[in-house]
């Protein structure tokens, strides 16, 4: 794992849009990156453009806290996010990239009874879809993690918790431009610094038309297939074709410490979240130690950092890792987060022939990466929405299938 | 025992529930009649915006707020 490797990185970057290509992916992040990266790997359509507003990795795939994970509460979700913690541990051997992959586990630590049969309950439905998470108690916890207060600064005391152990980190960026570059061996235009301002219909009558091609500042651009990747401006996009889903946008947040060593030069292994306290933290490869805690509540585009968030976040992580109090907050930043009212992803069509979303990514999109993309690649070359994806359709609303989990959010 | 779905067919009658007489209004059990946008659907404005505000830690009471949110 040496930062030299991005010396090696050669993108073969798109000069001009051409007039038209089979697919638009509106979003040069993970999402929009990892679906033409598959659709040209998989089903060998390569007349695709990616078109990215600022640089590829710019918005949330370049904002998050990298934890890939599949401990969830509900079967689609755990399938789902299983399959993409499969796609990641074997993402460098595919892209022949070096993503800074690494298996930490994942403690999701609770502080109350209901929490306690809640955490049990999850981890009973992992190990009975195949994924390893464990119940651990206190102890066991204190062994993982010598440096917790198992009193929770005497407010909340640690009950016990689930191990997930298939958990792991890897370095977002590199997971933006290990699918672009791939993507672009293949043939598919990346054009970076072109922004989407309207996107063409034609037809509609009693429908909603079918989808020509997207309006650019650097001219119009026809396709067949549009898919919205975008975070945070959703519905700015859905708002061109006329189209109302149930997204808004909200602000989390995050920070990094300086450099942290345990005993012996010992690196703090595990990812720790604390489902009562809303808040997380895993340690980088450089050995800052990165924290988040919940999204805020009211709707905001805006990429301001808040100090309410740096005081509660930093009391949060000391009650539980008392040894943070002797660190320093390098650097906090903001992202915006399309939610969605059930904290799930919402994939795949919409009632605008040829228009194709991927969003309500909120705040877990980072670790939906490579199954979202792979899924995507192949509705868009099939047809045919897989059955890995289809409980998310924008259409479970109207049907009552609602895919309530914000419990295994991590962020609520 | 069968009962007849109208969208599935017939179907054992364990996957049903029997509901009560009088049943609810048509506009909250009909897919077609409900008003789904406004169930699920919000405006997202980037911009500014008026909002209403619950003062929760102190007067409890509610007001309106202009606040721009880009």
């Amino acid at each position: 794992m040496n930062e030299q490797v991005e010396d090696e990185i050669t993108l073969r970057w798109a000069d001009e849009p051409k007039a038209a290509y089979d697919v638009v992916i509106i979003g040069g992040g993970g999402h929009g990156l990892a679906t033409a990266y598959y659709l040209a790997t998989r089903h060998g359509i390569t007349n695709v453009a990616v078109v990215e507003r600022n640089w590829i990795g710019s918005g949330n795939s370049g904002r998050n806290t990298t934890i890939i994970r599949s401990n969830y509460g509900i079967p689609a979700s755990v399938r789902f996010y299983q399959r993409s913690v499969e796609l990641y541990a074997g993402l460098e051997a595919e892209t022949g990239r070096s993503v800074m992959h690494q298996r930490k586990g994942l403690l999701w630590i609770h502080h109350s009874e209901t929490g306690i049969r809640a955490e049990r309950a999850r981890a009973h439905l992992n190990q009975a879809m195949g994924v390893e998470t464990e119940f651990v108690g206190p102890e066991e916890i204190k062994a993982i993690v010598p440096e917790i207060d198992l009193s929770g600064g005497g407010r909340f005391p640690v009950m016990g918790a689930s191990h997930h152990l298939p958990a792991a980190t890897a370095r977002h960026d590199r997971v933006v431009w290990a699918f672009a570059e791939g993507a672009a061996a293949q043939g598919v235009d990346i054009l970076q610094h072109t922004t989407v301002t309207g996107i063409r219909t034609a037809g509609g009558g009693s429908g909603a038309g079918r989808v020509t091609g997207v309006e650019t500042d650097r001219g119009f651009i026809a396709a067949g297939t549009v898919l919205s990747a975008t975070a945070g401006h959703t519905t700015t996009i859905t708002d061109m074709v006329g189209l109302r889903i149930p997204i808004r946008t909200h602000q989390l947040q995050a920070l990094v410490t300086n450099q942290y060593r345990g005993q012996g030069g010992r690196a703090f292994h595990p990812i720790v979240a604390s489902a009562e306290l809303a808040f997380y933290v895993s340690q980088t490869a450089r050995g800052q130690m990165l924290m988040g805690a919940e999204w805020e509540r009211q709707p905001s585009y805006s990429y301001r950092s808040g100090s309410e968030f740096l005081r509660s976040c930093t009391a949060k992580a000391i009650t539980l890792l008392p040894f943070l109090r002797d660190l320093r907050v390098l650097r906090q930043w903001t992202g915006v987060c399309d939610i969605s009212p059930d904290s799930s992803p919402i994939m795949g069509l919409t009632p605008v022939d040829g228009f194709l979303v991927t969003t309500g990514w909120g705040t877990w999109g980072f670790k939906g990466i490579p199954a979202g993309g792979e899924a995507l690649a192949e509705l868009i070359a099939t047809g045919r929405t897989p059955a890995l994806i289809a409980p998310f359709g924008l259409d479970r609303f109207a049907r009552d299938r609602i895919l309530a989990d914000a419990g295994s959010a991590g962020t609520q | 025992m069968k009962l007849h779905c109208p969208h599935c067919g017939p179907r054992s009658v364990e996957e049903f529930r029997h509901g009560e007489i009088p049943r609810v209004p048509d506009h909250l059990t009909d897919p077609a009649q409900r008003d789904l946008d406004r169930v699920w659907n919000r405006t997202n404005p980037q911009g500014p915006t008026t909002e209403a505000w619950f003062h929760e830690q102190g007067c409890h009471r509610w007001f309106h707020h202009e606040r721009d949110t880009s």
